[in-house]
């Protein structure tokens, strides 16, 4: 360490009363840097938490107003109503985070590895549809997906939709108003979110240890599945969090693109709180949705981090 | 960059990856888990702390107490509107009736289309009636139900008719006494709105649309009908069709309404629930035939001949938007002078020429035919006695009512 070293030798006069404790000093001034990330921290997210803890467990109506009665019932009852909707969101927002990663993979790789010039191009193509509202984006899928669009009308044609619709997935000879659309619109909106941390870990990758493995006569697919996916697992990792977390509780891509009963939790939550004004269980909602998200992130994690990786 | 090594890379590589897991961005270790348990005791610690607060009753007593109003001293009112809700002029650049209000008065109007949907706004200026505070806004225009509640839980400030001789007087019959609000004590309409059957003849295959019936049971139709996520209009146009008065229904009534609806959900009949984005639906063809708002049909059928609408024989639902002041706005008789204004005969036909709405004024038609005769032949924005002979309004819901009803409506639309 150089800094004691020159507060020692640099005894001025000017200086003097801050430099005098330089330990203390240095202690504190990453909780000085800290300190305005608490600060909003604490107010924009603990306290909101807070209090939606609070209204979880209110009763009461809008002109009687809510009072905390310690009513914890409202959680049973919210999920035995609305389990379907759970089911539903943690389904498409898992689907949406595969078909996320095996799209976003190969494009993040080819832009690590192969774009060359063209790398950064490539970069701010993933990043354009950022420069469009989500709500606007979202609206252009139906408009990609209606009826006798040219995708649609090729689904058809090659009896794609005949098979999703024996799935389930599709209604008749439609896309739209389907959980179909609504899988695409949450992977479409999510896609940057995987590409761009798959991406950040690959080009981390040294390019010898690939030279490397064919050196000790590996083949291109021993070389991804021993060397270039493990050292990915990161960005994988962080890719799946940020597409899945945000998905399982969207609600706009299920009201725009889907149908009754394609609704999702985040619909839900939204319906509750805005029309029905039961606040209680719109909070309820929202706090079971957190943790069953967090059980999941938790167990992911602690599986992703040992046994995929030793 | 460093000597590259094989013999302990691997394991370098390896216990970096697994560092980066571990206590990295994505890790959670003991520690964090530990950290995690401390916000939690903090947030029962929270919890505790606020269990003595709840959320206050909304209902303010002192019903439409009026807060002072400095309206002579302050020359400004400022009114929250919805969009495409306000006559704009040609080069888009201002909005004729507004200004012709400003010059005559010398009333600054503060115009803001801050208003998209009823429940969001309500959302939006509640906590702040709740409180008893001023929303920053003197005109609010929101939907009638909507206009009820807040009227309900004394928020809206009671108007002064001598202020308004021309609303008085111009203000159709049909829309004076509406039971949430008798003889307009609180509000006037800004525009009344008819739903009504929309279609898509080149989705029907020429064929008529004209009955909720034949929305729900023709085959032909399955998969591309679309009903509204305003309950009042969905369930009121049901209720009608199913024989029954929305201004005098019974819980059952309303069930039996519903179980109709559910019906059509359950078999594909119908593809989906709608706000305003029906009308994208509608155009292209998505939506063979839906229920509808008149203004946005006219519009529509500017752009697109293949747009027709109907109205059933079992009657139709008529609602308003409603300009209110909202409780401590402090420019009571500016906002009351500016609502006067719009029932003017010239200056309404100048709106109503616009926005295609329904027009709340009376002897209007006139004025109207001088600007364009053909849209003051229109009965979507003049209704004649026919149409109006139809014409029925959703009564008003108790607040325990409106809980209930909008949670089995909920429920049939799937949130």
């Amino acid at each position: 360490m150089s800094a004691p070293v020159l507060t020692k030798e640099a005894p001025e006069p000017v200086e003097e009363p801050v430099l005098r404790k330089p330990a203390t000093r240095k202690r504190l001034v990453p909780y000085w840097l800290l300190l305005p990330g608490i600060v909003w921290l604490l107010v924009f997210f603990a306290l909101p938490l807070v209090y939606q803890a609070s209204t979880s467990v209110q009763t009461g109506s809008l002109e009687a107003g809510f009072e905390v009665t310690w009513h914890f019932p409202t959680y049973w009852e919210a999920l035995q109503e609305y389990w379907p909707q759970f089911v539903r969101s943690l389904l498409y927002a898992g689907t949406a985070t595969v078909l996320c990663l095996l799209l976003g993979y190969p494009l993040a790789y080819l832009i690590a590895f192969r774009a060359g010039r063209w790398r950064n191009l490539l970069l701010v193509l993933v990043i354009a549809p950022f420069f469009t509202s989500f709500l606007i984006r979202t609206l252009a899928w139906k408009t990609i997906l209606a009826d006798d669009s040219l995708v649609v009308d090729a689904l058809n044609a090659l009896h794609v939709l005949d098979v999703t619709s024996w799935l389930g997935w599709t209604e008749g000879d439609r896309v739209l108003a389907t959980p179909m659309a609504v899988v695409c619109g949450l992977t479409y909106n999510f896609l940057p979110f995987m590409i761009l941390p798959l991406y950040t870990s690959l080009e981390r990758i040294d390019g010898r240890l690939h030279e490397a493995a064919q050196d000790l006569y590996a083949s291109p697919a021993t070389t991804f599945r021993k060397v270039t996916f493990p050292l990915s697992m990161p960005g994988v990792v962080s890719g799946t969090l940020l597409t899945f977390i945000p998905a399982s509780g969207d609600y706009v891509n299920s009201e725009l693109l889907g149908s009754t009963d394609t609704k999702m939790v985040g619909n839900v939550i939204q319906s509750q709180f805005l029309r029905v004004l039961d606040y209680p269980t719109a909070a309820a909602l929202s706090f079971i949705l957190m943790a069953i998200v967090l059980v999941m992130v938790t167990v992911y994690i602690r599986r992703a981090g040992t046994e995929d990786l030793v | 960059m460093e000597q590259y090594e094989p013999d302990s890379l691997s394991a370098a590589q390896l216990a970096a990856i697994r560092r980066s897991m571990t206590s990295g961005r994505g890790a959670l270790s003991r520690r964090s888990m530990l950290r995690a348990g401390g916000v939690g005791a903090l947030t029962v610690g929270g919890l505790a702390s606020l269990s003595a607060c709840g959320i206050p009753p909304a209902k303010r007593e002192g019903q439409g107490a009026a807060s002072t109003d400095d309206s002579a001293k302050e020359k400004t009112v400022a009114f929250s509107n919805w969009t495409e809700y306000m006559d704009v002029s040609e080069d888009e650049k201002s909005r004729p009736t507004l200004e012709a209000f400003e010059k005559r008065t010398g009333i600054k109007v503060k115009y803001t289309e801050d208003i998209n949907d009823n429940v969001e706004f309500f959302g939006k200026i509640k906590p702040q009636l709740a409180a008893g505070q001023d929303t920053g806004r003197d005109l609010i225009c929101v939907t009638d139900w909507l206009a009820a509640r807040m009227i309900r839980l004394g928020w809206v400030q009671k108007l002064d008719p001598s202020n308004l001789p021309h609303a008085y007087t111009n203000l159709s019959a049909q829309f004076r006494n509406p039971d949430w609000d008798p003889g307009r004590a609180h509000s006037y309409p800004w525009t009344g709105i008819s739903t009504v059957i929309a279609y898509n003849v080149k989705a029907t295959g020429g064929k008529k649309v004209d009955s909720v019936t034949q929305l729900l049971d023709d085959p032909s139709l399955k998969g591309r009908v679309g009903f509204l996520t305003e309950m009042r209009d969905t369930v009121g146009m049901t209720l009608l069709d199913l024989g029954k008065d929305p201004g005098s229904f019974t819980d059952a009534d309303f069930d039996a309404a519903i179980g109709r609806l559910q019906k059509g959900v359950d078999k594909k009949q119908i593809r989906r629930f709608t706000g305003n984005d029906y009308t994208s639906d509608l155009d292209k063809g998505d939506m063979a035939a839906c229920l509808a708002w008149a203004g946005d049909v006219i519009q529509l059928q500017a752009d697109n001949p293949d747009i027709r609408y109907s109205i059933p024989a079992a009657g139709y639902i008529t609602s308003t938007d409603n300009l209110l002041v909202p409780a401590q706005s402090r420019h009571r008789t500016n906002a009351e002078k500016l609502i006067d204004h719009y029932y003017e005969l010239p200056v309404a036909a100048q709106l109503a020429a616009y926005i295609n709405y329904v027009c709340p004024v009376d002897g209007v038609k006139d004025e109207l035919t001088k600007i364009d005769p053909e849209l003051a032949d229109n009965t979507l924005i003049l209704p004649d006695k026919a149409m109006a002979k139809k014409s029925r309004a959703f009564r008003s819901l108790t607040g325990a009512e409106e809980t209930a009803y909008e949670e089995k409506f909920a429920k049939l639309i799937g949130a």
